[in-house]
């Protein structure tokens, strides 16, 4: 089947949803997504971030769909036109959808440990307005302790439910879900209850936002300040394929390795994020590569700078060699004619 | 022509050795030219104060030593959230966070505030960009009005948070202006 989004054509499977043929496409065309995730089953359709415009539906059916389409949840047909980045309405609707996300969220950023590598701070950044128009007071949660690893912020929270289908589909108990119903709706454990299952912390990466934080990294330092570095360890539980951030010789924090639309490569087990924080236990790999415009690379200098030439020829820099020896080495003095005419000028 | 007498530059002058007249070798014209010009300066502004008594006013826009704000309840405003330090070109600026305890609400804003905060002077160049970035209105280079004291130690020159926080009276007079209005 071919799709052709913002006049770029692809050939992709039946079946594929029009945000996976974007990310197959790469580059600007990519919706932001906050809560579609492709290793988790049945996660999408909830945030509306990643609207397009269909300009036309298929090749049978060459109507337009009247209106915006959530693409992680939209199959491609075949000669599907596409509008993302260039269509006015989209960028309209993914700005009013920011609007939407920020209402209720705190914008403590400065506090925040996400910070840095938060995809509602990327979204905000390229759709956002740069004022609010919400006057009444945000909706607050008590905080709420989940246990010795997560650090759960309640008031940051989307209801994105990744971190719910996490615990659905990676651990075999889950102990937390989403409470109350419309604006009261909240992640919580059920009574007080932590949540330590083997797979739990993958919730941390799976979070878009600063509502599920690592612990034992908390306040630690902010993500541009450490140098992350691939790295694994034999573990029986999990791949052990990690990245770990380090403040000079200590590991402050092990996450799972985030690809390009920051989701984890594969998932990691407890014990590798919050038990091993020692550099023995690891065997680093080499640094981390994000993307270029990430904060994270402030300081970076994995990439191989090249050396600058001037192209002009080294005659103009140096001039000729004759004429350096007579001129400036005294250890070659001038013969008596050569000394007359310097003397007197005309060489 | 030889390379002596021409210049280069084309702004060479000859200097005039010309044998002086008796008047002249008296000097006693430049004598009295020269005292005019130093009684008339003796008139004119002085342009040197005496400096630790005195203290030339600053601009206001003038940048000196830092100051880390306090609100009008005397909270620090600084959470660390570490802007300063990645703006600073000349990476003079170091800090460690650390979480508030529920005790301590009186003493910081946020839930996060910088435990360390440091800055070298020596590296500083007071180009105001941890102003700029600061989200937390906390840093200013416009606020203390002090110059950085020399030293003889390079020791000296690593500010801590003893020197750089606003002063508590500072902040209680500042509220009590905004009280006052």
């Amino acid at each position: 089947m071919k799709v052709t989004i913002d006049g770029q054509s692809i050939e992709v499977e039946p079946g594929t949803t029009i945000l996976q043929a974007a990310r197959m496409i790469g580059g600007e065309v990519v919706p932001p997504a906050m809560c579609y995730y492709s290793k988790l089953k049945g996660s999408g359709g909830k945030c509306r971030c990643c609207l397009v415009e269909v300009a036309k539906g298929s090749e049978a059916d060459p109507r337009p769909m009247p209106k915006l389409m959530a693409s992680c949840v939209t199959g491609c047909m075949d000669g599907m036109e596409v509008n993302s980045k260039s269509s006015e309405r989209v960028q309209e609707a993914r700005k009013s959808v920011t609007e939407f996300l920020l209402i209720n969220h705190p914008l403590d950023c400065p506090v925040c440990d996400q910070a840095g590598e938060c995809d509602l701070q990327n979204l905000s950044f390229e759709h956002g307005k740069s004022q609010s128009r919400f006057i009444e007071e945000k909706r607050t949660f008590e905080p709420e302790n989940i246990g010795e690893n997560i650090q759960l912020h309640m008031n940051r929270c989307i209801l994105c439910y990744r971190c719910v289908m996490v615990a659905d589909q990676l651990t075999d108990d889950r102990v937390h879900g989403v409470m109350d119903r419309g604006d009261h709706s909240n992640i919580s454990t059920c009574i007080s209850k932590a949540i330590d299952n083997e797979f739990s912390g993958n919730m941390i990466d799976v979070c878009p936002v600063g509502a599920l934080t690592d612990k034992t990294f908390r306040f630690k330092s902010r993500v541009w300040f450490n140098k992350p570095y691939n790295a694994h360890r034999d573990c029986d539980k999990c791949c052990g394929k990690t990245t770990v951030w380090m403040f000079g010789d200590e590991i402050q924090r092990v996450t799972g390795r985030k690809d390009e639309f920051h989701e984890v490569e594969e998932f990691i087990c407890n014990g590798c994020r919050f038990d091993h924080k020692e550099v023995s236990d690891w065997i680093i790999e080499g640094p981390r590569e994000f993307e270029k415009d990430s904060v994270i690379n402030q300081n970076n200098y994995t990439r191989k700078l090249e050396t600058v030439e001037i192209a002009t020829e080294d005659q103009i820099l140096l001039g000729r060699e004759q004429d350096r020896k007579k001129i400036s080495m005294p250890a070659i003095p001038l013969d008596k004619n050569e000394e007359e005419d310097f003397k007197h000028g005309n060489i | 022509m030889s390379i002596e007498s021409i210049s280069l530059s084309g702004r060479k002058k000859v200097v005039s050795n010309k044998e002086m007249s008796f008047l002249e070798r008296m000097y006693l014209l430049a004598i009295v030219k020269g005292m005019i010009i130093t009684i008339k300066h003796l008139f004119t502004r002085k342009v040197t104060i005496l400096y630790p008594e005195q203290v030339r006013e600053m601009s206001p826009v003038y940048r000196g030593q830092h100051q880390l704000k306090r609100d009008e309840l005397g909270r620090e405003n600084c959470t660390a959230c570490g802007l300063c330090a990645l703006s600073c070109p000349a990476e003079a600026i170091t800090m460690k966070a650390e979480e508030r305890k529920p005790d301590e609400k009186h003493l910081y804003r946020e839930e996060k505030y910088a435990s360390i905060y440091e800055i070298n002077m020596l590296r500083c160049i007071f180009c105001g960009l941890c102003e700029e970035a600061c989200p937390k209105d906390a840093i200013y280079l416009t606020t203390s009005k002090l110059l950085v004291p020399s030293s003889y130690d390079r020791e000296d020159f690593i500010f801590g948070k003893d020197k750089l926080v606003m002063p508590l009276d500072i902040a209680m007079k500042n509220a009590q202006l905004k009280n006052a209005k």
